[in-house]
């Protein structure tokens, strides 16, 4: 950390000091500010795909999870032009695959759902797509149901830079687009394991862990009464003590 | 006095009247409703029909899985001056949307030809020019009509009901408190 530049940025109007090398998403997190974000994940490269965490910095649309801070920039994120364009975007993301929340084991503690809360959706403005997608439950531990992946590619990342393994990636192009393991046919025929970290960190419903189910009763759950974030907006501090990130 | 008081009316189209139960979960509060409104067209009282006034506030349950699921819901959005989808089935076509990723001679099958528990001795698919026709697949109301509100849940809660029914009949905005927006 010898020599890292201090910057100081603002996001809504709130000034912040912010280090060199920074994104905004890990400044805005020093900060206990919150920025929605799917794709992002500490620890994970930055994927920029989900577009959920878009800011307006010095009045440009850009992604919080990929763009670097610059020395005095100013950011908007809790506008609500911006709070409207994540709403559209999530309601995409509803419409584009076949999300049932009311019999989802992931309910309560799913990402895509609790942002959906936090932006005070109720129904989406686009209408359902229903598309076919596959259910695999060929391994023993593991459900993986293609019916609620966002394409977050979370598994992707850290089965190939966590877990070494490279269980996951994408295959196909435009909407044709879609999560593949890395074997013949099914999941069973992979080396992932249910320890892998790549099964830990998806974000919805989509990688599931069998005789899990509901231990946890819906009501209780994580998100249920608190929105996404609140845990990080309670820490807020006044200043950055040190810098996050480096995963990148 | 009751010429003065706002109407209501109910339906259930393809739901499962877990939502109307929810309705009659908000317990005693629903004397304080029973002074509040006048029901009209409701399973609650059974009328079938709109009776001769408009109604302030129409609720629907399910989505629109037949043609008469959508003759129903245009009736109402023609008498209600405010239609709210309260549930799931209602705002995203819920558990009967299921079948919407299943073309729909392999669900007629499944129900009545192959599936484990079917006894069809005569090997006919039900076509009784009585009986609703199916449509392709599970809408979504706001997709067949235009909703005014939404209340997601399956089944939206009591209190979630109540929240949203308080705020309209006293003219208040409907903003319901985090715990009360669920999708589950
Ligand atoms: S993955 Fe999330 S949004 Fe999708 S059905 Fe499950 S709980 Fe709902
Ligand atoms: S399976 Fe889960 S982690 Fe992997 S891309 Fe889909 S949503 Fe993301």
């Amino acid at each position: 950390m010898e020599h890292m530049e201090q910057y100081s940025i603002t996001i809504d109007g709130r000034t912040l000091t912010a280090w060199e090398g920074q994104t905004i998403m890990e400044a805005a997190h020093d900060a206990g500010i919150y920025v929605p974000h799917l794709c992002y994940l500490r620890g994970l490269v930055p994927f920029g795909s989900c577009r959920v965490c878009t800011v307006k910095a010095d009045g440009r649309f850009v992604s919080a999870c990929t763009q670097p801070v610059t020395p005095k920039m100013t950011i908007e994120n809790d506008s609500e032009e911006l709070l409207d364009l994540r709403r559209s975007l999530i309601e995409m993301l509803f419409v584009e695959g076949n999300h049932f929340c009311m019999f989802c084991e992931k309910s309560g503690n799913c990402e895509l759902q609790a942002i959906a809360y936090r932006l005070g959706i109720s129904a989406p403005r686009h209408d359902y797509q229903f598309p076919e997608r596959r259910l695999d439950a060929s391994h023993p531990d593991i459900f993986l149901d293609m019916n609620r992946c966002i394409l977050c590619a979370r598994c992707v990342r850290a089965s190939r830079d966590l877990d070494g393994k490279g269980c996951f990636d994408f295959v196909g192009r435009g909407r044709g687009r879609r999560i593949a393991v890395n074997a013949e046919a099914r999941l069973s025929d992979t080396v992932v394991d249910v320890t892998d970290e790549a099964i830990d960190v998806c974000p919805v419903g989509a990688i599931l862990k069998k005789r899990v189910g509901f231990k946890v009763p819906i009501g209780r759950r994580t998100y249920d009464l608190e929105p996404i974030g609140s845990d990080l907006e309670a820490r807020r501090r006044p200043r950055a003590a040190a810098p996050t990130g480096g995963a990148s | 006095m009751s010429a003065s008081k706002p109407r209501i009316a109910t339906t259930s189209l393809a739901g499962c009247f877990g939502c109307h139960m929810s309705l009659l979960d908000i317990d005693r509060r629903i004397l304080q409703l029973a002074e509040l409104v006048e029901f009209d067209r409701s399973p609650i009282n059974d009328f079938k029909t709109f009776g001769d006034r408009r109604c302030a506030i129409g609720l629907i349950e399910g989505g629109c899985c037949n043609e008469e699921n959508v003759e129903t819901l245009r009736d109402f959005r023609k008498h209600c001056d405010l239609l709210i989808s309260v549930g799931d089935c209602a705002t995203m076509g819920g558990i009967p949307a299921m079948r919407n990723t299943v073309p729909l001679e392999a669900c007629f099958a499944e129900a009545y030809l192959d599936g484990p528990t079917v006894y069809n001795p005569s090997g006919k698919i039900p076509g009784d020019a009585e009986l609703p026709l199916i449509l392709d697949r599970v809408y979504p109301c706001h997709e067949v009509v235009k909703m005014d509100y939404h209340l997601p849940g399956c089944p939206p809660s009591a209190d979630t009901l109540w929240a949203a029914l308080v705020a309209l009949l006293t003219d208040k905005p409907v903003e319901l408190p985090y715990p009360l927006l669920k999708y589950d």
